[in-house]
């Protein structure tokens, strides 16, 4: 039992990071049905410039504020100077997720000349070994603050989305572009906040992954792939099911290495999704997509 | 563009003699060229080959049935190491080769049963899925993937008198020529049509008599069958194997390959190929940029051409055939 509930803490901590990587992902889907292949690739960069500033001994709260700024400019930088102009000469959305694999391609190359290849511990100021003993389970404090990151950011973005006017704006932007238009939002503006917003979730998760994986160019291709898998599982288009679906996919992860076989991991866990969707195609919690002939 | 009176010549590859000529003259020149290109130039050539057969596959895949996959990294990495083990086990090479795509074929059989359910972004996660299991299978099993020395394939093709790697690019050559002409009757024959009208939309191409499970199955067997041969040949090749060579890249690469060359284009699938090739080659100088360099052409040839260089292709086409008028 104890076991158990060691694999299932260690799951909740890496599957709540899934959660913000998958909810930046469902986010963009929704509204603009991109699938957004540079997700990962952002947080990376974010990741990658909050060790530079901390090189300059900034402090760590600043830093975090800093390099989310950073990872949301990025993502609006390259919504209204790339995406943008490729739409309004009609590209198709294939062609859309293909400029976002760019973007990847850049920041991957740019990354990699700029901090070089080798892996780079990342200072973080909660450690991984410090561990506290609740009860007779054994819990790291990087877990809990990896958990409590997870929940603040489902939290805020909640509020966000349901409780203010932006988010009705975003609503309504994602069910109904034109009507939305009509209606006098400002959609172009409202999309970027929306691909802002999305950067800024991945790169939290980023921040928090980096101390558990070593910091090189590649160490979110994949997280990302997790997210989008948790994504996918919680139905692409539910913001609630992005959740659910990560925080299963954490604990399926954490269980399955745990007592079966740690090297077939991620292969359990995407077998994991192809059962789910082979009985619920449109995911756990996504609305089924009516077609008329 | 044309207007076609006939079923007869709705059917013919080549509907006239200017086509021809300038057909004819591509295909001399592109077998007059190991004779007068550096060596170097003509491996690159044998790679463009063996790329545009896998790319023609896919497109068969996403462009004409439009069904999305992020799996292709496994049906290459089976392909290659079936060719691999085949090779050394004494087969004979076009055996060996049919081999590789058959069974990769039958897995992408496998992996199409799910494409009767789900759709666009979903049927893309699990396609990734089984790209991910095989490169795991592969990296934890020493048997197939031949341990840590990683498994070397022996080279095929005698010396004939020629330069070895005019043979090489011949044969490769001629694959592709075969390969090419195949798609462009695929294309074209009932198969083809039924694949357009599951793009276009399944549940009408159900209704008009598409048996969509045959037809869907049938479009993951065929580009599949296509990647194995791309996955064999590419082994022979390089002569060695592991499973590093197979990852979540080399999918990324085929799939950036077809969205360039263009959407539901067989010559667009041979121009991506290129492409992909040919741009990290060119700027093979400054290696760390290959990434960066690679990234920015997709945005232009992207934002300034969202049909893929085959779109491009049709448009000079077309301005020519007009000209003085435009």
């Amino acid at each position: 039992m104890e076991r158990f509930l060691l694999y299932f803490i260690s799951g909740l901590a890496v599957g709540s990071l899934y959660a913000l990587v998958a909810l930046g992902l469902s986010l963009i889907y929704r509204s603009t049905r991109i699938l957004n292949f540079a997700h990962g690739d952002i947080a990376s960069a974010g990741a990658f410039f909050a060790l530079t500033l901390m090189g300059l001994k900034i402090p760590f709260g600043l830093v975090f504020i800093m390099a989310l700024l950073f990872g949301s400019l990025l993502a609006m930088g390259f919504y209204f100077c790339i995406l943008v102009p490729a739409q309004r000469r009609e590209a198709t959305l294939l062609g859309q997720i293909i400029l976002t694999l760019g973007l990847g391609l850049i920041i991957q190359g740019l990354t990699s000349r700029i901090w070089g290849m080798e892996p780079q511990p990342f200072p973080f100021p909660l450690s991984d070994s410090k561990v506290w003993n609740i009860g007779g389970i054994y819990i790291s404090e990087l877990s809990v603050g990896t958990i409590a990151a997870g929940l603040l950011g489902s939290i805020c973005l909640y509020l966000l989305v349901q409780r203010t006017r932006l988010g009705l704006a975003m609503r309504a932007t994602s069910e109904n572009l034109q009507a939305a238009q009509t209606l006098g939002i400002p959609t172009r503006r409202i999309l970027a906040i929306s691909w802002g917003t999305a950067a800024l979730l991945g790169v939290v998760a980023g921040l928090f992954l980096a101390p558990l994986l070593l910091l090189d160019p590649f160490y979110m291709l994949e997280p990302f792939l997790k997210g989008f898998a948790a994504a996918i599982l919680g139905g692409l288009n539910s913001l609630p099911g992005a959740i659910v679906g990560g925080l299963i996919l954490g604990i399926a992860e954490g269980l399955a290495g745990g007592y079966i076989s740690i090297a077939f991991k991620n292969t359990l866990a995407f077998l994991i999704i192809i059962a789910v969707l082979l009985v619920r195609p449109e995911g756990l919690l996504g609305e089924e997509f009516i077609e008329r002939v | 563009m044309d207007l076609i009176e006939s079923y007869r010549e709705e059917l013919k590859l080549i509907r006239k003699r200017g086509t021809a000529f300038w057909v004819g003259l591509l295909l001399g020149a592109l077998i007059l060229l190991p004779w007068v290109a550096s060596e170097y130039f003509v491996y690159l050539l044998t790679l463009i080959a063996i790329y545009a057969i896998g790319t023609m596959g896919q497109n068969l895949l996403i462009g004409y049935t439009g069904q999305i996959s992020f799996g292709q990294a496994g049906f290459l990495a089976i392909g290659a190491y079936t060719f691999g083990h085949l090779a050394r086990a004494g087969v004979p090479m076009l055996l060996a080769l049919l081999a590789a795509g058959v069974a990769a074929g039958l897995f992408g059989i496998v992996v199409g049963f799910p494409s009767l359910r789900l759709k666009g972004p979903y049927l893309a996660i699990v396609t990734l899925g089984f790209g991910i299991a095989v490169y795991q299978i592969l990296a934890n099993s020493e048997l197939l993937s031949g341990g840590r020395m990683g498994l070397s394939v022996p080279k095929f093709l005698p010396e004939i008198g020629i330069p070895r790697a005019t043979a090489v690019y011949y044969f490769h050559f001629l694959l592709a020529l075969a390969f090419t002409l195949a798609t462009y009757n695929l294309v074209a024959s009932y198969m083809g049509r039924a694949f357009v009208a599951i793009r276009d939309n399944d549940i009408a191409a159900e209704a008009i008599g598409v048996n969509l499970t045959r037809y869907k199955l049938l479009a993951f067997a065929i580009s599949s069958f296509y990647t194995g041969v791309q996955g064999g040949l590419y082994a022979q090749l390089i002569g060695y194997l592991e499973p590093n060579m197979f990852t979540f890249m080399e999918t990324i690469t085929i799939f950036v390959a077809v969205i360039i060359g263009g959407l539901a284009s067989v010559e667009g699938s041979i121009m991506g190929a290129a492409f992909v090739l040919l741009v990290p080659q060119v700027f093979s100088g400054y290696k760390e940029f290959i990434p960066v360099v690679f990234g920015i052409t997709i945005f232009i040839v992207l934002i300034f051409e969202p049909l893929g260089l085959s779109g491009r292709w049709l448009k000079i086409r077309l301005y020519w055939k007009n000209w003085p008028f435009r």
